[in-house]
């Protein structure tokens, strides 16, 4: 197939080119990734991304689980309005979503503006290129994602489970914990994965709302392959986050499908 | 029929449905706003700004750069991913497992990394144009919507049809297009959407894959944000939200809107 060959020659062997090349290093085939692993300020920037990925995700799941539960119990018109109130953010791009951010959160923000009119504070706070201002994009960004991948799985729990969870007795709260959330489990780890590995390995929104100082992985690699031109340095970040989001991937593919309890 | 939602929770899903569409609403102000600097709510009306991203040439340029690589990456990507999703369908028995798994590569291995690996390796090593890059880097990063959209399309396609043309004579090309596409005419649609949108909102891949005259869109409003922040970019953003606007009436109008939660 056409298809296997264009993979093959264009993804897998370039990326693994590209890994390999940070094997041939004169101080032995790991010394970049000890020389990695030892500076702290890389060490700070993978520290940082993982952080940042991690709260995005876990804010995402809550956000996107509540607003995917509300839109499954909605009747068939009004919930067809949300679903694309949540698309129109998705298909739109990330630099324009990005780029909002920088209107609210900015020295002449609406955020600055509101508070220096309401007498709140006596000068602009500075909101941009921090680690906030990055998390709430990427929050911004992916929970759409969540919100969809969330209605589909909700949906597809029967409706009867929930109604003999009740009619034997049980309140909401052990309902949601004891059957909803079970049922919903693997779609739950679709989502974070989506989530995590998207924001990880983003590029636009710390490019544009994090700057210099909130750099992570994927302004790091842009940084030291485009500006400085250490390509072994930049091959070493592309290898270290290619490990990091296929082992997510795979550990996390692994539990859904042994969370699954419809699968037994 | 729908339980009832407790207060507190629809309250809480009102609030994010603000949070989402806000800053969206916020943008169109700023790009209608009479001022030099981006400000909301927008201080007097005009459309200036609108006029004004026809006076900057690299806007243009990169427009035309980014409709033609997200069309002609999207048509390569559909080129390729049929016949694969096909066969991946068809003969499902026969091939290897990790065929499949292989089509999905593109979305797992991280798109700033692609981006990096293609630009060393095709772009430099190879001393392949720019514009050929970009193109064979959306395609290829696009490749998983189309296999898989188009695959599960296929996946409730009765092959038997398609066996009953053939062993009526019909030549195995003119079969397939003439029986199998025009049932999997929803599946191609919806994977032409989905790549187009893609494509042309790319920017891990495409920041690698530019050169001296070659840039698309969002690269190009990236640039423009770190020396301007006139209401300039907010209309260009009012711009390709319009388009996002045309594709949604597409879908809808073609599928109906509720195929992307499937």
């Amino acid at each position: 197939m056409p298809a296997t060959i264009a993979v093959i020659l264009l993804l897998v062997i370039p990326v693994l080119l590209t890994i390999a090349t940070t094997f041939g290093e004169a101080g032995g085939p790991f010394s970049t990734y000890a020389a990695f692993f030892k500076s702290g300020f890389r060490m700070a920037v993978l520290y940082r991304t993982l952080q940042i990925a991690l709260i995005t995700t876990a804010i995402a799941l809550v956000v996107g689980f509540i607003t995917a539960y509300v839109i499954a119990q909605m009747p068939g018109r009004l919930k067809s309005i949300m679903i694309i109130a949540a698309v129109f953010p998705l298909l739109t791009g990330v630099v324009v979503r990005s780029f909002a951010w920088l209107i609210i959160l900015g020295k002449n923000g609406i955020v600055n503006n509101v508070l220096m009119s309401a007498g709140l504070i006596g000068e602009p706070l500075s909101m941009l290129y921090t680690q906030g201002s990055v998390i709430v994009a990427m929050v911004y960004l992916f929970v759409p994602l969540m919100i969809l991948t969330l209605v589909g799985v909700l949906e597809g729990i029967p409706r009867d489970l929930i109604e003999a969870a009740a009619s034997l007795g049980a309140r909401p709260v052990p309902t949601f914990l004891q059957v909803i959330l079970p049922l919903a489990a693997p779609g739950l780890i679709v989502g974070a994965v989506l989530v995590f590995t998207g924001s990880f390995t983003s590029y636009a929104t710390p490019q544009l709302l994090g700057g210099e100082k909130q750099m992570m992985m994927g302004t790091f690699l842009y940084q030291r392959a485009m500006v400085t031109f250490d390509w072994v340095g930049a091959s070493t970040i592309a290898a270290i986050m290619v490990v990091i989001t296929i082992g997510v991937v795979l550990i996390m593919s692994r539990m859904a499908r042994r969370l699954n309890p419809m699968a037994v | 029929m729908p339980t009832r939602i407790h207060p507190i929770l629809g309250a809480f899903a009102i609030l994010v449905f603000f949070f989402l569409l806000a800053p969206l609403v916020i943008i169109i102000g700023a790009a209608l706003s009479d001022t030099t600097f981006l400000t909301f709510p927008p201080q007097g009306l005009t459309l200036r700004w609108f006029a004004n991203i026809f006076q900057i040439e690299a806007f243009r340029r990169t427009a035309i750069t980014s409709l033609q690589v997200a069309l002609l990456g999207t048509g390569l990507s559909l080129l390729i991913g049929i016949p694969a999703a096909y066969a991946l369908n068809r003969y499902r028995v026969e091939l290897p497992r990790w065929l499949s798994t292989l089509f999905v590569l593109p979305i797992l291995v991280p798109e700033i990394v692609f981006g990096f690996a293609l630009m060393k390796s095709i772009t430099i090593g190879l001393g392949l144009p720019v514009f050929i890059s970009l193109v064979v880097g959306h395609a290829l990063l696009i490749l998983p919507y189309s296999v898989r959209v188009v695959g599960a399309s296929l996946a409730s396609f009765d092959f038997s049809i398609e066996e009953a043309a053939r062993s009526l004579g019909c030549p195995p090309l003119k079969t397939f297009m003439t029986v199998v596409l025009p049932n999997i005419r929803a599946g191609v649609i919806a994977a032409f959407i989905l790549a187009f949108i893609t494509s042309i909102n790319d920017v891990s891949v495409s920041v690698f894959l530019t050169g001296p005259g070659i840039s698309t869109l969002p690269i190009q409003i990236l640039a423009h944000m770190e020396q301007f922040f006139d209401p300039t970019i907010a209309s260009v953003s009012v711009l390709l939200m319009l388009v996002t606007v045309g594709v949604m009436a597409i879908v809808e109008a073609t599928l109906g809107l509720t195929f992307l939660t499937k």
